[in-house]
């Protein structure tokens, strides 16, 4: 267990070599009608999700002109691939300063809707970070940025998430 | 609900209308399996003790900002758009809460060439707690 009086800061070197570098880019499976209803039931359950999600003669009838996926939709989910978990990623239960981490929330500012057929397009880069004395201890909230964009480059979304570490 | 409300009809200090769902594992479970978030927090009491939630499994905060979601879409109908929408994650979702979406429109102007309403919203729980503080920007048609 680390030492919690001997913590001066949780910032590391990789971090600031990190900071504002882009990562590779990731590609999404074709965004699918069926993935989008099966997202908008979940995420409506036990209610009926909003016809533009689901029926296509309605979604014709709007300025989409076809059907849209809600905005949260994640087409990233379920990878073939799954690198495993960083060493000495912090959780809710972790133990020793530095270990224990949350959700802080986020901020999403939305382009264009995701459509069946598109292909995402992902980057994530470290955008920045604050560390200051909380209730918690030393904490440290850490932005990372991360930019959408569909197969003819138009911006889908953009996340700025904030990931808090104590 | 191709448009539910127009930017001439929307005034400062005009309220979301409350969105509500009653949470379990039924509703986290079908969230996981679309998202691929099956973590044990959210998944097993043993799990969510361990993690210092005494009451065992809890939400999932993405879930949460789903409901937001679903509640500004309910309101402004198809046609409108979600311009942004951040929240900030401050207490657990318990088993069996009861969450309602509440907000209330804070600002609207022409910015950008889009009508745009801006809103303060929060996630409370059947406690009068509010669980996830947010806010939401919205683009709104005109009426004719």
């Amino acid at each position: 267990m680390t030492s919690e009086s001997k913590v001066e800061t949780l910032v590391t070197k990789d971090m600031e070599e990190r900071k504002g570098v882009w990562g590779d880019e990731k590609v999404a499976p074709p965004v699918s009608e069926s993935d989008i209803r099966k997202w908008a039931i979940a995420s409506y359950w036990p209610d009926k999700p909003p016809a533009i999600f689901w029926d296509e003669n309605y979604a014709k009838g709007t300025r989409w002109a076809g059907l849209i996926a809600p905005n949260d939709f994640n087409p990233f989910a379920w990878p073939i691939d799954r690198p495993p978990a960083a060493p000495g990623r912090a959780t809710a239960g972790g133990a020793g300063v530095g270990t224990r981490g949350m959700n802080g929330g986020q901020v999403e500012t939305f382009g264009v809707p995701m459509r069946p057929g598109d292909v995402i397009t992902s980057r994530t880069r470290l955008k920045d970070w604050n560390e200051r004395t909380t209730r918690l201890g030393l904490t440290l909230f850490t932005n990372t940025e991360t930019e959408w964009r569909n197969q003819k480059g138009e911006h889908v979304k953009t996340r700025i998430s904030t990931g808090i570490r104590y | 609900m191709a448009v539910n409300v127009y930017f001439e009809d929307v005034n400062v200090g005009d309220a979301l209308p409350a969105w509500s769902r009653q949470t379990d594992f039924m509703h986290w479970n079908r969230y996981a399996a679309v998202n691929d978030e099956f973590v044990y927090i959210h998944m097993d009491d043993e799990a969510g003790k361990a993690a210092l939630n005494e009451q065992g499994a809890f939400g999932m905060g993405n879930l949460r900002y789903t409901y937001i979601l679903n509640a500004l879409r309910d309101w402004i109908g198809d046609e409108a758009e979600i311009r942004e929408c951040g929240v900030q994650f401050r207490a657990i979702n318990q088993k069996n809460d009861i969450l309602t979406v509440q907000g209330k429109v804070t600002d609207k102007k022409v910015e950008d060439g889009e009508n745009r309403v801006y809103l303060d919203i929060n996630v409370m729980n059947q406690n009068g707690d509010g669980t996830c503080p947010a806010h939401a920007v919205l683009v709104l048609p005109n009426r004719g």
